[in-house]
């Protein structure tokens, strides 16, 4: 039989939760690393049963642990993130040349073809690869290459949150960084490209369409179409139609185009996912109201999802990697609140349901769709 | 032997309890006791001393015999009642929070 199984990475430990296809009925595990900082936990697509997660504390920093059982047992492997060559320095709050200096593993993203294979993304923000499961870490360092002493930390750091892998081209990957933007690699990491023209940060940036330094949220893409890529920038949401190109805005209705996760249907490319967000200084929904907005448009048109969704009194935040999609026959979503609420729907946004509703605050929520 | 208490997250990694015993090979300081200590468990290697640079995680202490032994040359030797093991060595986590 055919379910889910859904991982929550949160402030303090990590939880699984498991369901079959019908999603309705769920089974809890946790809390695991408990106490620990859990940023974000993946698994792999070429093996569901190997599983990343990043765990860190301010006093004991990083670690990946990884399982080869679905989540059952864990392993600790490598936690050495050294940066390539001489470091060098970026553009500090003040404007000084700060030394890059790593702080903790954002993203894990496993690779979509060799379950040795794993990509992380990292404060101070770089990429970084594993070929042994996660044994050793080599930095790609043409990414910080591309203008890196330009980039400056946003109010939650520099860190490199998004890696989106291209599943017809294993040498096309984009990542996002805040504060500095969208790159692209054509060569499997060697050398990158910024990719953040039509991009408008007039609030943000002295030069409002600067090459780089855009603060870029999240960035998602659907299998079948890798050209188009989806943005939620800190405010607006974007679209590209060559993979990077060029981006156009599509927030269209929305009641605010400040937010965090980006996600599109499993099955349907043109049908999109985001969480408004009221302002980057006040970070909650607007009007106390939980809603979920679909677009079946590609954007521009947005409908309010919130059927099961709190509608008063709600002023929790969804971070950026805590909404994920599963890709049963009825495309699942969830989402993972600062309130510690994770919230499901088995029927692409149309009603939800609380799976659990007291954790602590959501950092990340990925799911795992399994045969 | 030295005895070696490590802080409460840390035994998750190790599964060795709250108090570890390590045989050190000459003088008895905090860094041989971190290597001795980092050679039996590996996968601590990073969460007291930061790779590269070795240094102490910065919101980690060592006490030992009612002393705040964080700041002193991790080459000075340790107290007597450590190297005989009549006191453990302490890897505290430091406090946080109001």
């Amino acid at each position: 039989m055919s379910g889910v199984r859904v991982l929550v990475g949160t402030r303090k430990g990590a939880f699984i939760l498991t369901s079959d296809e019908k999603r309705q009925q769920w089974d809890i595990s946790g809390p695991h690393f408990a106490g620990w900082e859990m940023y974000h936990i993946k698994g792999s697509p070429a093996d569901p049963n190997r599983i990343y997660a990043s765990q860190s504390t301010g006093w004991f920093g990083q670690l990946i642990q990884r399982s080869d059982d679905g989540g059952q047992t864990w392993e600790p492997v490598g936690n050495e993130f050294a940066y390539d060559g001489t470091p060098g320095t970026h553009q500090w709050y003040d404007g000084t040349q700060h030394p890059w200096e790593f702080k903790r593993v954002w993203l894990l993203e496993p690779s979509l073809h060799d379950v040795d294979t794993i990509y992380a993304g990292v404060e101070d923000a770089a990429i970084f690869r594993s070929q042994d499961g996660g044994k050793s870490w080599h930095e790609l360092p043409g990414l910080r290459n591309t203008k890196g002493d330009l980039w400056q930390p946003g109010a939650g750091g520099m860190c490199l949150h998004t890696i989106v892998q291209d599943p017809t081209d294993a040498d096309r990957l984009f990542v996002a960084i805040s504060a500095a933007g969208a790159f692209r690699t054509d060569d499997g990491g060697e050398s990158w490209l910024p990719i953040n023209k039509g991009l408008l940060s007039p609030f943000e940036l002295p030069d409002k369409d600067a090459e780089v330094g855009h603060c870029v949220h999240s960035i998602a893409m659907h299998p079948a179409r890798p050209d188009v890529l989806f943005m939620q920038k800190h405010w607006d949401v974007m679209r590209s139609d060559d993979a990077g190109g060029m981006w156009h805005e599509v927030s269209g209705n929305l009641p605010s185009d400040f937010g965090f996760p980006i996600a599109v249907h499993a099955h349907e490319p043109e049908t999109v996912y985001v969480v408004p967000i009221k302002s980057d200084s006040e970070h909650y929904p607007p009007d106390g109201k939980l809603r979920v907005y679909r677009s079946r448009s590609g954007g521009n048109e947005w409908e309010a999802l919130t059927d099961g969704l709190p509608q008063s009194d709600c002023y929790v935040n969804v971070l950026r990697s805590a909404f994920a999609v599963d890709s049963l026959d009825s495309c699942g979503l969830y989402f993972g609140t600062t309130g510690g609420q994770v919230y499901a729907s088995a029927d692409s946004g149309d009603s939800w349901m609380t799976i659990v509703r007291d954790l602590p605050a959501v950092l990340s929520v990925e799911v795992q769709t399994l045969p | 032997m030295i005895r070696v208490v490590i802080p409460h997250h840390l035994r998750r990694l190790t599964n060795a309890g709250k108090e570890v015993q390590l045989a050190v090979e000459g003088p008895v300081t905090v860094q041989s006791v971190l290597d001795a200590l980092e050679a039996e468990y590996p996968m601590l290697r990073g969460t007291i001393r930061e790779h590269g640079t070795g240094k102490r995680r910065a919101f980690l202490r060592f006490f030992a015999c009612e002393q705040d032994l964080s700041h002193q040359p991790v080459d000075d030797p340790l107290p007597d009642a450590v190297v005989t093991g009549t006191e453990p060595f302490l890897i505290v986590g430091a406090m946080a929070g109001g």
